[in-house]
């Protein structure tokens, strides 16, 4: 391709100059880098949360922060951690990187994209604003009925929280289809799916997860919102309703999620092996039957989360026989990571260090929820510090571990510079001492029996000295997170460009520039194995990479081929940048927080939402389409 | 960071395990004091010994995957794969009966706690933020209601059936067994075999509120002739005040906005709203764990209940000082 | 996002949320009235004038605040209002979700009616209660009434329902109405 043609596909795909280009861009890499950078800003948010929390728990009966302060604290730290960050980062990470991987030129429905990053940013500033101002969430980040209908909430700080869930699920289910649609339709010709890069796999299982589980915390909330502000009954014992209703809809939604949370980091982790191992990864069938295993199993678990709720105990039983289940892929994959590590050439560059990092804390994590799978010991370990150390360990070492050596390692595709090797160390050391000195001793806190969500505790009960320990490892893990930001801001500033393929990886997102341009690939890649960028098993790197030609550069379009096979089948035409995203986005920001206070507000604020959404999907007439814009 | 450091630090971590080896706490769960407690118990020791062999093989497999001596030259690319899927065949072996063997002792474990025949009755129901007691009986006349404690005889099977009157709480002593929420509409119920007398510390397990930290249970196991002996002195009414100060304090608490709430059992204070005070100054704690019964932490109490336990459900009833005193009085003598 | 754009939108969002310091505060620590040697009197006397009742900065705090409304919803219960007033719809005792107010509706005189007592059978509850707890339990009766903020009322209780969600009332007025346009008590 020439640099007229280069040049011509520049124009097609770029956006428009200055604030206008940047309010209504469609580029899945702008939209997506925005995402990673917010869903940050709302995880140093919660870990300052977190903090104050740890101080006020450092010693017995500190009066540092009073109870009602404390528990929206813990509330918002839950809720921001999970909702605010690590969902919208793992889909953010896959809106960047999925189509680069599958050598498309941008993800399924743009202005979806660009609308479901808006939807998720007012949600977010809506319900921090809400705990500044003295009504944010306070009844955890599970909200359990009755504790958070209007009898024991009272006004309107449940009703935000809940109003927080249905901005965010709207936001992942739309970057859940968009994921799907590019994964079936848009891989590179001759990328069948046994030759889809493991990372897509992984978003694929998960994006059908989030399809499927999501409408049930939906509903969940909906349900509590209208008992709290039109009284009807759902969750009410005295009226025929339930409380445990809404335990068993937000669990439905609640284990998969841990999950949706999850298996994006195995899909990093499975890149970040091959490519440092220098070998394909040994086992791809099963590592894909793994993951769609996890996927389908997950929805089977729900119930663990209830075993002391006083259900039939043979009930009980079947879901401790599913949970435990669920290791056995898990168990496969860490396996045929191992025998990848093992049979291959590692060299420890930071992004490997910190997949070494979540092998020692996600096993240990894991094992940990074998053991809260088995009933009886549940029924002593639940609702306990046990717990918290579980699920941090799974989440902390099992996904956030994952996600910073995914940070290290797609840093330089991203931002087009090299992170510093040296400073990664640094961060990485010191956030694993941190992290282990702050949540192994939960594990005694549990067995030692200090129960989840609590102010404060008496002295004299053996708790002080874990507690101290826990306290201190918070403050460690904040300086490793300091050490990141000065990193990324160094770097930013002055640190070495990087080459297109900064560590020789294997999937197509190497064939491009760091940056990758507007339009990804001046060409698009047909693909004829598992690792388009190797020559061998060896890691030898690929001299040349084959092309299609024919897709037009004049305007944009994406080449769409058949779901397994990935034989070329249609061109189709992608949205130019518009506006219309951002006003829907604000029209339903509008319509979700009037609803909060009145329900003429679904009513009223329909009207301007309707308004965007008409003007967002009116035809364009000016240009002739070979299928319909989206 | 070199290598050596890193070394060094991680053989620091994992001296942090052993940390956990010198610990036993009045409310730990490992220092199991009954039936169900116990069986709960030898699920735990077979669990961390496998889960602990796992971890330690995994490790080590990783380890030796980085760091073993591969011949220089050699590109070994995937010459041992068809070894390896054998491995791994027997590896998902390994683990399914692994995993099956823990299902079979979860299952062996639950039923143990659901199975046995019920010597004593007893009915709890959870308040925000304290426990409402009742020992129950055939004969009405040998039932009594206490708050915030437990009496259990040693070797005897109690069923404590679960109510709750406002949110979800959840009933927990971990020396004797596993917990067991309390949900508005349902009644749940859990089976205590205690077999080794002495205290127990009990907490609600089920974020309720603003003071769901400090609603504690104080549980005592006693023999037989010790708990009969506590049994007949709760039946008894409350002791007739023994001077004039005292009787000018039960005639305060009656006039005041105390019986609004409290019931004192030989009174006509007769209301259920807040915890029974009939034998209040036998017992071992104040507000469900909070303070305990003293005669200074009960003046702080009354004169404003809100320091010690910010939110809880008891107002700050305005007292002349001289007044609280003799209050004090009566309330001392609450044996 | 520029500096501008954040501004803006914090800035909408701060003045949408302005209420919600004052409305959201929990507040269980008060300072207790104090015991007072003197009588209370009262300004209920016979020739059908109205009641004292203005306006006061404390009444409109109570009306206004989510806690204190469901602290007195709870009251309402537990100390078997519901026996003469039913949920609100009035059995042995007036209806209080109607706008027949006979010794009147608002706050000031609601907390005076259960403070003092009324003739008919309304005890006296001075003594039996603390001060904030008959606000509380009053500022509960205006949103049986419909005259709270309704971001303040909470929808609905607990329990067996009897009344209409408190959120969807309209507010009655709250002056005394006329005695003679009463109803005869049930026979």
């Amino acid at each position: 391709m020439n640099a007229a043609q280069r040049e011509q596909l520049q124009r097609s795909w770029a956006d428009r100059p200055g604030l206008v280009g940047w309010l209504t861009t469609v580029d899945h890499k702008r939209v997506a880098r925005r995402y990673i950078v917010t869903a940050f800003v709302f995880f140093l948010m919660a870990g300052v949360l977190a903090l104050l929390m740890r101080a006020q728990l450092a010693y017995p009966n500190l009066r540092l922060i009073g109870p009602d302060r404390y528990n929206q604290m813990f509330s918002l730290h839950g809720s921001a951690m999970m909702f605010l960050f690590a969902v919208p980062i793992m889909e953010a990470v896959a809106v960047y990187l999925v189509p680069l991987m599958l050598g498309t030129r941008n993800i399924a429905f743009p202005r979806l994209n660009a609308f479901s990053y808006w939807v998720y940013l007012f949600g977010g500033i809506m319900i921090f604003a809400a705990f500044v101002l003295d009504v944010g969430p306070e009844a955890g980040w599970t909200g359990y009925v009755p504790l958070s209908s209007s009898d024991f909430s009272p006004g309107k700080r449940t009703d935000f929280w809940a109003q927080m869930i249905t901005f965010t699920e709207v936001a992942g289910l739309c970057v859940a289809v968009e994921l799907v649609a590019t994964i079936m339709t848009q891989r590179a010709p001759g990328m069948t799916l046994a030759r889809m890069p493991l990372f897509v796999w992984s978003m694929l299982v998960t994006s059908l997860m989030v399809i499927f589980a999501m409408p049930s915390v939906m509903l969940a909330s909906t349900f509590l919102i209208t008992d709290r502000l039109v009284g009807t009954q759902f969750y009410n014992a005295a009226e025929g309703g339930d409380p445990l209703l809404w335990q068993h809809l937000f669990w439905f939604f609640g284990h998969p999620e841990v999950y949706i949370i999850f298996m994006p980091a195995l899909g990093m982790i499975s890149s970040i092996v091959e490519t440092f191992a220098r070998r394909p990864i040994f086992g791809y069938t099963p590592m894909v039957l793994a993951l769609v295993a996890t996927g389908f199993l997950a929805f089977g678990l729900w119930v663990h989360h209830m075993f002391a709720a006083g259900l039939p105990p043979l009930g009980n039983s079947f879901y401790t026989a599913a949970s435990m289940l669920i290791a056995v892929p898990s168990g496969i994959q860490i396996f045929c990571w191992i025998a990848t590590l093992a049979t291959g050439r590692p060299r420890l560059a930071v992004p490997l260090l910190f997949v070494l990092g979540f092998f020692a804390l996600f096993v240990l994590g894991g094992l940990s929820g074998v053991m809260l799978a088995s009933v009886p010991l549940d029924l002593q370990v639940h609702d306990t510090y046990f717990v918290v150390a579980h699920f941090h360990y799974v989440l902390i070492g099992g996904a956030l571990f994952p996600l910073l050596g995914a940070v290290y390692f797609w840093f330089p595709k991203i931002a087009g510079r090299l992170l510093s090797e040296r400073l990664g160390r640094w961060q990485f050391w010191l956030l694993f001492a941190g992290f282990n000195l702050t949540f192994f001793p939960m594990h005694y806190l549990g067995l030692l029996g200090m129960p989840r969500r609590v102010y404060t505790y008496p002295h004299g009960l053996g708790w002080d000295a874990y507690n101290l320990m826990s306290s201190v490892g918070a403050y460690v893990i904040a300086l490793s997170f300091v050490l990141m930001l000065v990193n990324i801001v160094r770097t930013l500033r002055r640190g070495d460009a990087a080459p297109d393929d900064p560590w020789q990886a294997p999937d197509l997102s190497c064939a491009t520039a760091s940056p990758p341009p507007a339009y990804n690939f001046a060409a698009v890649p047909a693909v004829s194995s598992r690792h388009p960028l190797w020559a061998d098993a060896d890691a030898t790197p690929c001299a040349e990479l084959p092309v299609l030609a024919g897709v037009r550069s004049d305007r944009r379009e994406v080449l769409l081929t058949t779901p397994v096979d990935a034989a070329p089948a249609n061109r189709w035409a992608m949205p130019d940048p518009s506006p219309w995203p951002l006003w829907s986005a604000l029209a339903l920001t509008v319509v979700f927080v009037w609803s909060i206070f009145d329900q003429w507000g679904v009513v009223w604020g329909a009207i301007p939402v309707a308004v965007a959404m008409t003007a967002w999907f009116w035809p364009k007439r000016s240009e002739p389409s070979l299928g319909g814009d989206a | 960071m070199t290598a050596r450091a890193a070394r060094t630090l991680s053989l620091l971590l994992l001296a942090l395990p052993l940390a956990g080896c010198a610990v036993q706490g009045v409310q730990s769960s490992l220092q199991a004091a009954a039936d169900q407690s116990r069986a709960i118990d030898q699920v735990w020791t077979l669990m961390l010994w496998v889960c602990s062999a796992i971890y330690v093989a995994v490790i080590a497999a990783l380890a030796w995957a980085i760091w073993r001596r591969r011949r220089a030259v050699q590109r070994e690319g995937r010459t041992r794969d068809p070894l390896l899927a054998r491995a791994l065949a027997a590896w998902v072996v390994l683990v399914v009966g692994l995993l099956s063997w823990f299902v079979a002792a979860s299952f062996l474990a639950d039923r143990r706690l659901h199975a046995g025949h019920a010597d004593l009755e007893i009915r709890v129901t959870a308040k925000q933020w304290w426990w409402q007691v009742e020992y129950l009986s055939p004969q009405p006349d040998q039932q009594f209601s206490t708050a915030n404690e437990l009496r259990l005889p040693r070797d005897q099977t109690a069923r404590i059936e679960l109510l709750s009157g406002d949110v979800i709480h959840s009933f927990w002593v971990p020396a004797l067994s596993g917990k067991e929420d309390l949900i508005p509409g349902y009644s749940n119920a859990v089976l205590l075999t205690p077999r080794r007398a002495g205290r127990y510390r009990g907490q609600c397990a089920e974020f309720c509120g603003l003071q769901h930290a400090q609603m504690a249970l104080d549980v005592e196991v006693l023999d037989a002739a010790g708990f009969a002996a506590w049994r007949a002195r709760q039946l008894a009414p409350a002791p007739a005040p023994s001077d004039a100060h005292a009787l000018r304090g039960a005639q305060l608490f009656l006039g005041s906005a105390c019986a609004s709430c409290h019931a004192v059992r030989g009174t006509s204070a007769a209301s259920r709203l807040g915890p029974d005070l009939t034998h209040l100054a036998s017992r071992r704690a104040l507000a469900a764990g909070a303070l305990p019964m003293r005669r200074e932490a009960l003046r702080a109490w009354l004169a404003d209940p809100q320091h010690a336990k910010p939110g809880n459900q008891m107002p700050q009833v305005p007292l002349d000082p001289r007044d609280r005193e003799l209050l004090l009085d009566y309330l001392m003598g609450l044996r | 996002m520029c500096s501008r754009c954040l501004a803006s939108a914090l800035l909408t969002v701060l003045l949408a949320g302005a209420g919600g310091c004052e409305r959201e505060r929990r507040e269980y620590h008060s300072t207790p009235a104090g015991t007072d040697a003197r009588p209370a009197l009262t300004s209920f006397r016979p020739g059908g004038a109205p009641l004292d009742a203005a306006p006061s900065a404390l009444g409109r705090h109570y009306q206004d605040n989510a806690f204190h409304i469901g602290q007195g919803g709870r009251l309402f219960r537990s100390y078997n209002c519901n026996g003469c007033h039913g949920a609100g719809g009035g059995a042995i005792g007036p209806a209080l979700m109607d706008a027949q107010w006979r010794y009147g509706g608002s706050i000031e005189q609601i907390h005076a009616s259960i403070v003092d007592g009324r003739p008919n059978g309304m005890p006296a509850w001075r003594g039996k209660l603390t001060d904030e707890q008959a606000w509380q339990l009053a500022a509960y009766v205006s949103a049986l009434a419909g005259n709270v903020s309704k971001a303040a009322a909470p929808s609905r209780r607990d329990a067996l329902s009897a009344t209409p969600p408190l959120t969807q009332l309209p507010a009655q007025p709250t002056q005394p109405g006329d005695a003679s346009a009463q109803q005869p008590p049930p026979q």
